[in-house]
């Protein structure tokens, strides 16, 4: 009979990609560009909100978009024309989330010697997406209203990686029973450090707020 | 579905592993997988068995899941609990300054060639 052998590996499943992100994220550094990892659930508004916050923006820094989804260039189609800015849809072939090295082959199709800002709009989903390091400089996180503010309770792992949390569609307040301050009570019990930023990028308000913020990340990032 | 990326983690890892050992064919895969690592092992396998069989190296081999207990330890004092009962609030002094000390594992243990 055969013997069988036995050969130990003991390595976590996401080390290599980890290893990857950290390698892409020192190369962005050395070239001065700032990637911004947006994610989010199906609907919340992240096509919109960055339409609102690269025109706020596009006058100080050049920017470009990656839109990951499943299937579709709808959402690359929509900033092109809203902003003018150059955007390139990633189709993930099923899978949930982008991982640092789907992210290198998106980088690789724009010229990141003219920009300074690129925003990854990951897939809509709260779950996967927290697991898989992009290589971003910053992970931010939108949350609408609609959705209700238990959800830092219900995707723990989403809300400790983000360094900023946007509760974007303020403006339907008054219709839903959401507590802002609860949310941000329950977003800081996962992650202290997070900034909360309050926005409706259908009306505009707060979005100021949001631009700014991310502006003087992009130029601490060139330092 | 993160299970099916994560399988193709997997199979990326052990065909590496593989390579270095000049191993022509896996029997087993054997993976640790924590409680609360939010991997559903049933999905995994699942995902596996469609993914593994499209590879030589690979086909027919089987992959198996053992689950890691989660236990939180209490900062405040010092108790260990187990984390899928009780959740982040220590079950003996109430407080929630408690850290996860085992139980989100996704790791290839071992393969059996």
């Amino acid at each position: 009979m055969e013997a069988v052998k036995v050969i130990e590996i003991k390595k976590s499943v996401f080390a290599e990609n980890e290893q990857d992100a950290n390698q892409l994220r020192k190369e962005l550094k050395g070239k001065g560009v700032f990637l911004l990892n947006l994610m989010s659930s199906p609907g919340s508004g992240k096509t919109t909100t960055l339409i609102q916050t690269i025109n706020r923006l596009k006058e100080h820094l050049n920017i470009a978009v990656m839109e990951a989804d499943i299937d579709s260039d709808v959402d690359a189609i929509r900033i092109k024309e809203a902003t003018g800015i150059p955007s390139i849809q990633l189709h993930t072939g099923g899978m949930c989330h982008l991982d640092a090295e789907m992210t290198r082959q998106g980088l690789d199709n724009l010229e990141l010697q003219n920009i300074d800002l690129v925003i990854l709009e990951n897939v809509g989903n709260l779950v996967c997406p927290a697991e898989f390091d992009t290589g971003a400089a910053c992970n931010a996180m939108l949350l609408s209203v609609p959705e209700g503010h238990d959800k830092p309770l219900k995707y723990p792992l989403m809300f400790s990686i983000c360094d900023v949390v946007v509760v974007n569609k303020m403006d339907v307040l008054p219709y839903f029973d959401f507590d802002l301050e609860q949310c941000k009570e329950w977003i800081h019990m996962r992650n202290p450090k997070a900034e909360v930023i309050p926005i409706s990028a259908k009306t505009g308000e707060g979005v100021d707020a949001f631009a700014a913020w991310l502006l003087q990340k992009v130029n601490n990032w060139k330092l | 579905m993160h299970e099916l990326g994560i399988v193709f983690y997997i199979i990326r890892d052990v065909k590496k592993v593989a390579e270095e050992h000049r191993v022509p064919l896996v029997k087993t895969v054997v993976m640790n997988i924590g409680e609360v690592s939010t991997v559903v092992p049933e999905y995994l396998t699942d995902c596996w068995r469609w993914a593994a069989d499209k590879e030589d190296l690979l086909r027919g081999c089987e992959l198996k899941c053992n689950i890691i207990k989660a236990v939180t330890t209490c900062n405040a004092c010092g108790a260990e609990y187990a984390t899928v009962e009780h959740g982040r609030k220590c079950p003996l002094c109430g407080s929630e300054d408690t850290v996860l000390k085992c139980g989100n594992e996704v790791e290839i243990k071992e393969i059996e060639v």
